[in-house]
Order: C-alpha cells, then structure tokens, then sequence
C-alpha cells in the first residue's frame, strides 16, 4: 500500500512530505530526481521508477510531481487513480493546486491526506465526505473562527460515510431546487494533406451540478443511447437499469459532481465541423517560403465556432514567420519553432486567414517536412456525437 | 531555515517560543502553536524537542487540536518512545468515547504509533473495537490489525485477531468487508502459506455482494482477492464473471483492470463455443481502449498491461488499432508502449494503414521514438509477410533521407528482414552500400558487415569495403569485431583467391593483438578450421541459417500465464514475474491461470472423455505407455530384476487423463486418415476401449520390459523382458515370444519360436492387421529351416509403417497372425510408443516456438511422474535415447523446463514441457501436457497434431 507521498516542485525540491507508515527518508527521492534529469520533457518522467527498496510512482499534475513511495506489489493504476485523487481535492479546497496554495494551508493538506489515507488504505476521497470532516479554508470563516474559537474540523462523524450512498450527505436543504447538465464532448481527430479523416474519436462528459432537496432520485434518458457503448459512470448510476433500459437512474451527490464519460470510438462517422484550407511551400535555393492558411466553419449546425487557437510546428529550418492575419494575433516562437494563432471566432462570411512569408536559414537545403497543423476550438450547445437528451425525471 | 549550522541558534531561538506557545493557557494561542509545529515537521524540520509540550496539549475535548497532536505523534513517538507511553492513558480513554469519530481516530492513530511497548495496550482497545456497534469504528479497527501485524506479527496471532478479522468478511456493511478484505490481503502478502484468505463458494458470494456496495477503493481490494480464487467449474467462473463485468464502466481505471483481471483469469475455465464467451470478449474491448483517453500516467500502466493482453488474447483488440496511434503531444513513454501494440496487432488486414503511420512516425523529432519506429517497420516486415516488400521500400525512402540515426536503424532492421526471407531482397544491398561511411553506431556497423560478409559474392567490393572496416580494428566495439571476423572469413571462403592476405590480417589481428578472449578463441577456430578441413569451414561458416520469426520479442508462454494473473499490478507494468523484484520474495506465490479443464469435456474432444472414462487398469491405454516411458527412461536402469510393477499401477491412475487425450487425438487423425482409404473403418473410432475382447492378455509389466530396452540401453538383448504372445497350449504346440525394438532407425519385431509339439513345423509366414500406424512386415519371415520338437529358433523381422491403417484400441494394439504347416494362429500384441520415434524428431527451435503457440488449448493434455530420481539433464539425455529431443533448456525460479519434441513415424510431432524441480530427489512429480492441433489433411502423414507434454518433477 501507500508507504509515503512526497510533492516536488519544477525546480526539484521537495516541499511537503507525509508518511503513512513508518517514515521513508527523503532520499529516496534521488531515483526521482535522476529520472527526472535524464528526461527532456517535464511530462516524459516515467511514471513507475523502480529504487533498490521501493518503487516510485508519480503523476505530474499542475508543474507539480506527487510522488508515492511504496513497497510491496500494488496495483499502480490504483496509486495513481488515488493521486489524481489528491490533487482534485486540493484543488476543490484551495482553488488551484499550486506550491504556494499547498504551503499556505499546509495544516489543512496534512489533515486531509491523514483523513484520505490510513495506513495506505483509502479512507474518504470523496469530496462531500471530507467536506463534512474538514471544512476548506474561507476568509469568512477564518475570521470567525478566530473570534468564536471554534474549529476547521467536524466534530460530526459523516453521515453519508457508511450509508448505501457515500457519495451523498443527508439533510440537504435548498430554497431554490436546481439541477443543470452539462454535455461536453472533445473531438480528437487527425486530417491528413487531402483533408479526409484518418482517425476521429470523441471523447464526452455529462458534467451535473445538482442542487436539490433531500434525497432525490433523478433518471435521464437519450434520445438515442445506441451511441453510448463505452461509458463509464460515477459509482450513483445504476448499472442494472442502464444495462436493462438504457436509462439513467441515479441518486445524485450533492453539488458538482461528473456524472458519466464516455467514448465514441472512430467506427462512427464524425462530421468535423471546422476545415482548413492551407498552402506551406519553401521554394529551393531561396531563403524564404510562402505561408497561406484559411479557416472556415462546416456542418456546425449553425452554431458559431469560437474560442480557435490554431498552432503548428514549423520545420527547424525556419528562422522567422513574418505573418499578416486577417483577425486574432500570432506568435512565433523561434526556439520551438512553434507557431500559435489566436484566432477567436469564426465569422463565416468573413473567412479568417493568416498569409505571408517565413525566412529560412540561409543555405539550407529545402525543408521537405509538412508541417502538422493543430487546432483547437469550442462550439457551444452542439454535441458533435448527436448524443442528445430526451428527458428528465424527479 | 536550519540550513546551515551557523542559524541553529535561531532555530533553537524558535523552538523556545514554539515552547511557551504550547504551554500557553490560551486553546487558541496551543491550537495555533501545534499548527506551526506541524508546519515544520511537513518540510523536514526536526521538532522533536517539542515531543512533552506536545503530547500535553493532547488531552483536549477540541477536535482539530487532538487531530494535530496526534499527527504529530505519528511521526516522532518512534524517536522518543519512553515519551510516547505518556499518551496511551489518552487513547485508551478515547477508545471508550460516545463519539465514534474520536473512537476511530484513536484506535488509528495508536496503530501508527510504532513503539513496541504501545502495542501492548493496543490489544484491548482493538479487541473492542472490532465489535463495536458503528460499522466506520469497525472498518477502522480492521486496518489497525494490518497495522498492528507490521509491527509485531505474533502479538496479532496470539490474541486471535486474525480469525475476529476473518469474521468481519461476512460483516453486514460492505465498506468493512472490503477493509477486512484489504487488511486480510496484506497480512497473507507475508504470510504466503498462511491460507489467511480460504476462498469458498460462500465467501466468494458474499465478496460479490459486498462489491456491488462498497467504495471504488474497497472493490479494488476485492476484485483482487477474487482473482486468487479457482472456480470449481466453468459454470461457476460464468456466474462470476457475469457479476464481476459491471464494473468495467466504472469511472475508476484500477476498478477498471482490476475486473479485466478477474475476467482474463476465469474466461480460462470458460468452453469457447460457449456464447457468453463471446460476449465476454466483445465487453473486455470497450473499457480498455477508455483508459486510452485518461491522464497519460494512467495510459502507460495500461498499455502496459494491455500489451500482455494482446499476446494472450489478441482476438480482444483486434479491430481496435487506430486507437493506438500515436498523439503528437503524449509523452514518450508512452508513444514508446503504442508503438509495441501496434506492431502485435499488426496484421495484412490492417497492414497498410500501421506503414503509413510508421512511416510518419519515422519523421519525428524525438530520436528515441524514431529509431522504434524504423524497428517496428521492420518487425512488421518480418511479422505479416505480405507487407515485407512495401516495408522494404519504405525503408529504402527512409534510408534516402540520409537522417543519420535513421539509416543506422533501417540497416539493423533490415538485416534481419535478409534472414527471415533470404534471396527476396538482395537487390537493396547497393543502397545500403552507399551509406556505409556514415555508419557510427557498433550495431548499424556490425549489420552492414554482416551483410557485405553474407552476401559477398554479389558485391564486387566486398574485400575493399571490408578492408576498409578492418583499418581501425581495434578501436571497433567487441560486436563490430566479431562480425568483422566472421564477414571476413565468410568472404575468403567465397572469393579465396583474392582475400587470402585479408583473412591473414583479420586472423593475425583476432589472435594476436586482441585481449578479448571471445574473438581470440573465434578467431582460433576460424583458423583451425580453415587450415585442415577447408571444405569443413565452409560447411560450418556457409551452413543455412535458420529463419527467424517474430515471435523471439514475445514473452515466454508460462511467464505469460503468470502475469496475467497478476494484471493490474506492479509485477505487469515490468513484465517480470512479482519473485523477481518484490522486496521478500519469499512471500510470493506462483499464480497459474487454471486449466482449461472444461476443454477435456468439451463437445470437441468428446471422445476422449469417453475413453478416459474407462476403467484403466484392464487395458493399459496410450497414456500410459507414454507415461510409463518417461518413468522408465528417467529411472536408473537396474540391470536385473523385474520391471517396477507398484509403482506402475499408482501411475496408470495419475495418467489417465493423458490417455484419454492422446486416444482421441490419434482416433482423429484416423478419421481422416480413413477417410480417403476405407470408410468402414471409421467405427474402430470412439468405441469404448471395454469393447476389447477381454481375452487379450496385456500384462501391465509388458509394455514396460520394452520399453526398458528401448528407453535404457538400445542394443542389448540381455536386458529385454520378452514377453508371451502366444502361448503354446493356444497355438497345437507353437509358442511364440518376442519383443519389439527399433535398431539404427529400423523397427523390428525379435520373435521366438519354439516348437513344444511333436511333430516338425515348417512354411512360416507371417501378417498384420491394419493398426493404428501402419505397421507392416518389411520383408517374408526369414525362417528358411524348419523347427523341430523342442527346438526354438530366433528370428527377427523388420517392420515398415508404409501399410494399411486403421485405429486401435488400444492404440499401440498390434494383431498378427502367423501360419505354419500345421495352422494360423492369430495373436495380439502391443508395441511401445517410442518405438515410432523417429530419429529426425529435433524441431528448429523457431519452428518449436511458433508451432506450440498454435497449438489450441484443447489439444493439451498434463500429467505428473511420480519418483523420478533424475536430473534434468539426465533426464534429457535418457531421452534423447528414445529419440525425445530437447530443444531448449530454461530455469526458472529453481524449476528447470526442458522443451521437447519427438516425431512419430507417421509425421506427427509431439510437442513436451518437462519440469523438473531441482532438489528433491526423494519425491518428484512430473506434469506432462500434450497438445495436437486440428486436423484438416486426408493422408494422414499430412496431418500434424502436436502433442505436448509438460512434467514437472
């Protein structure tokens, strides 16, 4: 099980430790920190390490590495499940997890991984739960704890802990009852020189904020769930009736919570909703090339495309981009060589395009690479799947 | 900051303050004090001076500052443990709190406390603790007992909270289940043979019913006792994995493959032309390519084990290959594992779309991941033949970029490509040539000089190009050099003339100026053979080299087996069995996954159930000829004496399973084989082996003496045990013994014939029954005088395996029937198996290795000798006498597995696993498995069943 957590921040140093067993020494974390020299990237630190005693495993959330100390056989998958874990309920306290957040409430952190993991079991990782235990950290009630004296910590044991549904708190009150869903769906596609599809998955969510009194149960169901193949529910959803019926039936937790992901593998057609028109040339023997791409809307169901960041890895033999873009701005960065266009949104009568040339280091043969093109966009109340909702019930 | 000794002084300045703050009268000022305390302590600072302040402040009725103290206590009571009994009176009195959060917390924290003399007072606090009325006391108190046993194991044994433990697993909530579960779980991790965890129907039941309930956390723990349990039957492992298959859409990926796990395992028992087979397989795709999308951490640990999936079970993944595609912007590590799936679910089908990924992926910026991808074009070359021309050409454009590392990689790849399809692809060779001088690294080198020497006759430069290597020898790695050497001689024995002075340099330069001892001794050979026997050298430097497969990068067949078993785990991200890196391995237990047990009942083989249904002791049946042989080859010959009756009976029991298998298989291939000779002949097939006339004597120990002979020592007739065919009493006066033996490849059939009549007997002749391999007399039987009363003459007639077949019971069943001048006599006789072994039964180890993994499940069969006083070796060399062959020799984890096949007359190979556990001598059991694939040919030398046998001893 979990022997020890260590937190190291981008600079290598280690900023918080706690152990759960009996105490691993910090030096430990040299096999960390040599792993994490030999890798070019912050990102491409192998995740399992393994030390003469221990192995080392670690998730890197936030420029910041958790690293968990074990040392018998655990199943990987579930420290680093239980560290992402962590991190979101730092994050759920303290707003962003960042190394000063984590110092500033260091004694709240320590109460909370004390409270999430006894003797490297977990313990309570959901967040009403811990909620109830420890309260977060709030100007209001700094200020009146330190007039009345009292304290950060329930003196209650939670009632949800040991119920049929952890995940939920008892009497909940609301004046105004509401529950909102949120369906969003990323489409992770690759467009090759024609413009055909090589791949296109989409990955979804139904993100719910739920406020509503007592002890609700809630059923929603899709106009066409034949869609939903290949989900993954939060442990409310009654798998049996999903099984059965294809609907959702659900006590929900209170608040917000992640309902359901799903996945929408390539087998299905997906309409990409956005197209690009692009001409990258370098001409032989001449120091400069030509750089012509044009943006436009398809199939969006008249929906406009917003938020279009556009970047693209320009081949190394490109000193400078001197770039005239129709709307947005762009940057150049001419040590990575990656190029960024912050296009904003796409008005489809005025096509937004970014010309001009780019300079090439003198001498150098022709780059013969195409460079690939990334963009990333946001379209608001369309799901690209056509997963649709057909109703609701209380 | 204490960094340096010259601040100490603040730093003690600090802790006095810290001092009086905690023994301040104000709560919140203490509260407040303890806070900082704490602080400090989580940077690494030492407050442990602070240990009595702090432990003061611990009797409070505030909660938050009783949690602090007892955090702090946590971490320092160990370094002050005389300090530490200070705080049991508070715990103890805690444990008795109308709040349960405060029993909890108390019962908690004292398991950390790791101070010997606190475990004392612990025990009864615990004991309470584990019944008390609130399910989150008890499911607390349950990990204490985990905690407590890491530190003082026998304290836990003697106050019998192992067994308070084991009731919790039937506790009404499931969060303590999945806790008891949990904390069972790590005790049994050190105790291996404790049998802490005694898995049953009942508590399966009540596991699967707590799994529905309980915390993502808690059906981790749960799914992974599950997967240490064997079901019964495969309908058992249905209804399991029926119950366990929900949790695959759990939202939690180690939920996710810890059910996977279940599932691999138990799908094992489960018949594959069961429908919910099928659906199992269909549901296991889904969930694994959903944890392709989670956080890249996640995605290694999964691809990891998803790797091991697809060797297994590449039915699962494979139309799922796009989702293996590498991402621009996913981390190396786990490109690096994408890029291993890909290549394993490569096939023609989807060939196209991997190259052209490949082929991108080949333009990268990241080396690493460039080099891999130029190897996996390779592989896939070598692995779906009819892509290799187009890896080839990709190749070559890839080789034309002139991308250093690039070309380096493509010419190691693409040797191999030379040697899997020799005389394909030779025409490259001047491509490769031209980029010889950019060549730096010791393995692109080595392959480039592999391939000039290889394929020296077709490049005209061949010796300058090789001088031109040879100029700065010494400084070449040991790889480079080898390969030098061996290209060299391979080219003076190609193109003599001209070379001659070459292969001076290189064998002068080999011998004489290097200290390595490998290519002195190389180059040593080398000379010697090239200066007695130059025809020799070209046999041995020129031979034909065996092709190689893609199969030398996957992983071993029973390693496979044991870390599916463990998916999900630390042992399937390093692909290395947990005994090879687990701290202690001494606690760790083989995991195997069960049997196909279902497969011998299955409607397939149902024959075969039949027969092994049969009493055995009446006649013995094909198995345990087998058997019998492998006992007596693996038992010192005893040059006198008779033939170890006992121990021969126990075995027949242990081996019937195998006798069932092996009949079935061979009643198949007659089945076909009679399918294209006389249809009638098909009843012999499947009939009950009781309805052999009753009448034929088969001493147990007949079979046996043969054996003896064949198996010990060929050749000497002393020690053969003849038997009686045919009694005189039956035949007016003729009795015929004999033995059977094959000698110098042919089978013979040495008879006795003694006349106990009165009168002369003359005109003998001689013939068989159609049997099950054709067995035929080669020539007339050679008794050219006739025999008189009371005289015996010795004959000895050389058998083919060229006549009519048809299938006994049993199958080593011989009918003969022999005529002289007074009249026929028909008698019966059986031969032993390994007479049909023939000589040229050593299968190429590639071929062995790709042949056993086609092998079907079905076709195996496993069975145990008991007593074997032999060595692996010995045994392996007793055997290769009856024409066993060893192919390969492993150990692992002190079990040697010797790799065996053996070849019947009839062209069937016979594929064995022998284990032999080393050590003890006195009590040995052996497990033997044979396996034969489909049979699709008409003749039945077309046929190719496989057998294997496995044994452990």
């Amino acid at each position: 099980m979990i022997h020890s957590l260590f937190l190291v921040n981008a600079s290598g140093d280690i900023f918080l430790e706690k152990h759960w067993k009996s105490v691993v020494s910090r030096s430990v974390c040299d096999y960390f920190f040599e792993a994490q020299e030999r890798a070019t990237e912050p990102e491409n630190v192998p995740p399992v390490i393994p030390t003469p005693h221990h192995y080392l495993i670690s998730v890197l959330r936030h420029r910041i590495y958790f690293v968990a100390v074990i040392q018998s056989e655990v199943p990987p998958l579930f420290v680093i499940e239980f560290l992402h874990r962590v991190v979101d309920t730092f994050q759920d306290y303290f707003g962003v997890c960042t190394e000063a957040a984590i110092k500033d409430n260091v004694v709240v952190v320590y109460e909370l991984l004390e409270e999430m993991l006894d003797n490297g079991f977990p313990l309570a990782t959901e967040s009403n739960i811990l909620k109830e235990l420890i309260k977060p950290p709030t100007i209001l009630r700094t200020m009146v704890n330190t007039i009345t004296g009292s304290t950060n910590v329930g003196e209650q044991l939670p009632t949800g802990q040991l119920s049929v549904v952890p995940w939920r708190r008892t009497g909940v009150k609301y004046t105004n009852n509401e529950a909102y869903f949120d369906v969003v769906e990323e489409i992770d596609a690759i467009i090759d020189k024609s413009g055909s599809t090589i791949t296109a998955e989409i990955q979804g969510v139904i993100d719910a904020c739920v406020k509503l009194t007592g002890m609700p149960d809630l059923t929603l169901s899709f106009m066409n769930p034949r869609l939903l193949d290949d989900v993954s529910f939060h442990p409310c959803v009654r798998f049996k009736r999903w099984e059965a019926e294809r609907i959702l039936s659900f006590i929900p937790p209170d608040g917000n919570f992640r309902l359901l992901s799903y996945h929408v593998s390539s087998q299905n057609l997906v309409a990409i909703p956005v197209y690009v028109k692009h001409n990258i040339t370098f001409r032989e023997g001449s120091s400069q090339g030509r750089f012509d791409l044009t943006l436009g809307p398809k199939q969006t169901m008249g929906k406009a495309v917003e938020s279009v960041l556009v970047s693209s890895q320009l081949p190394r033999g490109v000193l400078n981009a001197n770039l005239n873009p129709s709307q947005g701005t762009y940057t150049f960065d001419p040590v990575t060589k990656m190029l960024s266009w912050d296009v904003g949104k796409i008005n489809p009568q005025k096509l937004p395009s970014l010309k001009g040339t780019m300079s090439l280091q003198a001498g150098a043969s022709k780059p013969d690479e195409n460079p690939s093109i990334n963009i990333q966009f946001k379209i608001q109340q369309m799901a690209i799947s056509g997963c649709t909702q057909a109703g609701q019930t209380l | 900051m204490c960094d340096f000794p010259f601040f100490s002084l603040v730093c003690t300045g600090e802790i006095f303050e810290l001092k009086a703050e905690l023994n301040s009268d104000k709560k919140e000022k203490k509260k407040e004090a303890v806070k900082k305390v704490i602080a400090s302590m989580t940077v690494g600072k030492d407050v442990s001076a602070l240990f009595p302040d702090v432990v003061n402040c611990m009797q409070t009725d505030n909660l938050e500052l009783k949690k602090l103290v007892y955090l702090y206590l946590m971490n320092y009571a160990k370094s002050q443990p005389d300090m530490a009994i200070m705080a049991v009176n508070t715990f103890v009195k805690d444990c008795e709190d109308p709040n349960p959060l405060i029993r909890a917390l108390a019962v908690r924290t004292m398991g950390c406390i790791r101070v010997d003399k606190i475990t004392e007072y612990l025990c009864e606090p615990l004991r309470k603790c584990l019944k008390d009325e609130d399910p989150y006391v008890r499911k607390t108190a349950a990990v204490c007992v985990a905690k407590l046993h890491d530190i003082n194991a026998q304290l836990v044994e003697d106050q019998g909270f192992l067994d308070t433990l084991k009731d919790l697993i039937s506790d009404s909530n499931p969060m303590v289940v999945a806790n008891a579960v949990a904390a069972l779980s790590e005790i049994a991790e050190s105790h291996p043979n404790s049998n802490l965890l005694d898995l049953n129907p009942q508590t399966i039941n009540k596991l699967l019913t707590a799994l529905n309930e309980c915390t993502e956390w808690g059906q981790i723990f749960i799914l992974d006792c599950l997967a240490n349990y064997t079901p019964r039957d495969d309908r058992e492992s249905q209804s399991i994995c029926e119950r366990v298959t929900p949790r695959l859409s759990h939202a939690n990926s180690a939920v996710v493959l810890s059910a996977v796990k279940v599932l691999m395992k138990f799908m094992e028992m489960l018949p594959k032309d069961l429908d919910y087979y099928g659906t199992l397989l269909k549901k296991l795709a889904p969930p694994l390519v959903t944890l392709l999308s989670a956080e890249p951490e996640l995605q290694y640990v999964a691809l990891r084990n998803i790797n091991l999936i697809v060797q297994r079970r590449p039915e699962i993944l494979k139309h799922e290959m796009k989702v293996f595609f590498v991402k621009y912007n996913d981390p190396i590590y786990v490109k690096l594992e994408k890029l291993d799936i890909m290549i394993r679910l490569a096939s023609q089908a989807n060939i196209a779309q991997v190259l052209a990924e490949l082929k991108e992926y080949a333009t990268e910026v990241d080396v690493d991941f460039v080099r891999k991808a130029v190897r996996a074009i390779g592989r896939c070359a070598i692995k779906v033949e009819q892509s290799a021309e187009r890896c080839v050409s990709t190749l070559l454009d890839l080789i034309q970029t002139k991308v250093n590392y690039v070309v380096q990689e493509a010419i190691v790849v693409i040797k191999d490509i030379f040697r899997k399809y020799p005389n394909k692809y030779e025409s490259v060779i001047a491509t490769l040539c031209e980029n010889l001088d950019s060549l730096d690294e010791p393995e692109a080198r080595a392959a480039m000089i592999w391939i000039v020497g290889e394929y020296a006759e077709r490049i005209d430069n061949a010796d300058e190009l090789l001088e031109s290597f040879l100029e700065g020898f010494h400084d070449e790695s040991t790889q480079v050099q080898l390969q030098l050497l061996t290209a060299i001689v391979k080219l003076f024995l190609k193109k003599p003339t001209e070379t001659q002075e070459l292969v001076q340099q290189v064998l002068s330069l080999a011998t004489q100026d290097s200290d390595n001892p490998d290519l002195r001794d190389r180059g040593y050979i080398y000379w010697r053979l090239l200066s007695t026997d130059p025809v020799a050298a070209k046999e041995v430097v020129l031979a034909e080299k065996p092709l190689i497969s893609e199969e030398t990068d996957l992983i071993e067949p029973t390693l496979l087996e044991e870390l599916i078993c463990h998916i999900g785990t630390l042992a399937s991200v390093y692909h290395k069995p947990p005994s090879a890196f687990v701290e202690g391995s001494r606690g760790v237990q083989h995991k195997r996954l069960p049997g196909s047990a279902g497969s011998a009942d299955s409607p397939d083989t149902g024959s075969a159930a039949g027969v092994s249904e049969a009493p055995p002791a009446v006649i013995p049946s094909q198995g345990d000829l087998l058997g019998d042989l492998l006992n007596l080859d693996l038992t010192p010959p005893t040059t006198s004496g008779p033939p170890p009756a006992p121990s021969s009976g126990m075995q027949m029991g242990a081996m019937d399973l195998l006798g069932g298998g092996l009949d079935s298989l061979v009643g198949l291939l007659h089945l076909g084989g009679d399918l294209g000779g006389s249809p009638a002949m098909g009843a012999g097939f499947g009939a009950p082996p009781t309805a052999m006339p009753a009448s034929f004597p088969p001493p147990v120990s007949g079979g046996l003496d043969d054996l003896f002979d064949l198996g010990g020592s060929v050749g000497i007739t002393d020690l053969v045990y003849v038997q009686i065919w045919l009694p005189a009493m039956k035949a007016k006066g003729l009795e015929i013994s004999g033995t059977f033996a094959r000698r110098a490849g042919v089978i013979q059939m040495e008879m006795t014939l003694t006349n106990k009549a009165m009168s002369i007997m003359t005109d003998f002749a001689i013939q068989f029954n159609r049997n099950s391999f054709g067995l035929a007399p080669a020539g007339p039987l050679q008794v050219l005088t006739p025999v008189g009363p009371n005289q015996s003459i010795e004959v000895a007639l050389p058998l083919s395996t060229v006549g009519p077949v048809m299938k006994m019971e049993p199958l080593t069943n011989l009918q003969v029937a022999v005529k002289n001048n007074i009249d026929v006599f028909y008698f019966s006789s059986q031969y032993p198996i390994s007479m049909l072994f023939v000589e040229d039964g050593k299968m190429e180890r590639q071929v062995f290795l790709a042949t056993w993994k086609d092998i079907p499940n079905d076709n195996e069969a496993q069975f145990q000798i008991k007593d074997c006083h032999l060595n692996s070796d010995a045994a392996s060399s007793k055997l290769q006498g009856s024409n066993v062959f060893t192919i390969a020799k492993r150990t692992v984890e002190g079990q040697d597995m010797l790799y065996q096949s053996m070849k019947l007359t009839n062209g069937i190979w016979v594929l064995a696993e022998l284990r032999v556990q080393a050590g003890n001598p006195n009590y040995t059991v052996s497990t033997v498995h044979v396996r034969y694939i489909g049979l699709t040919g008409l003749v039945s030398s077309d046929l190719l069943p496989h057998a294997d046998r496995r044994a452990a001893a």
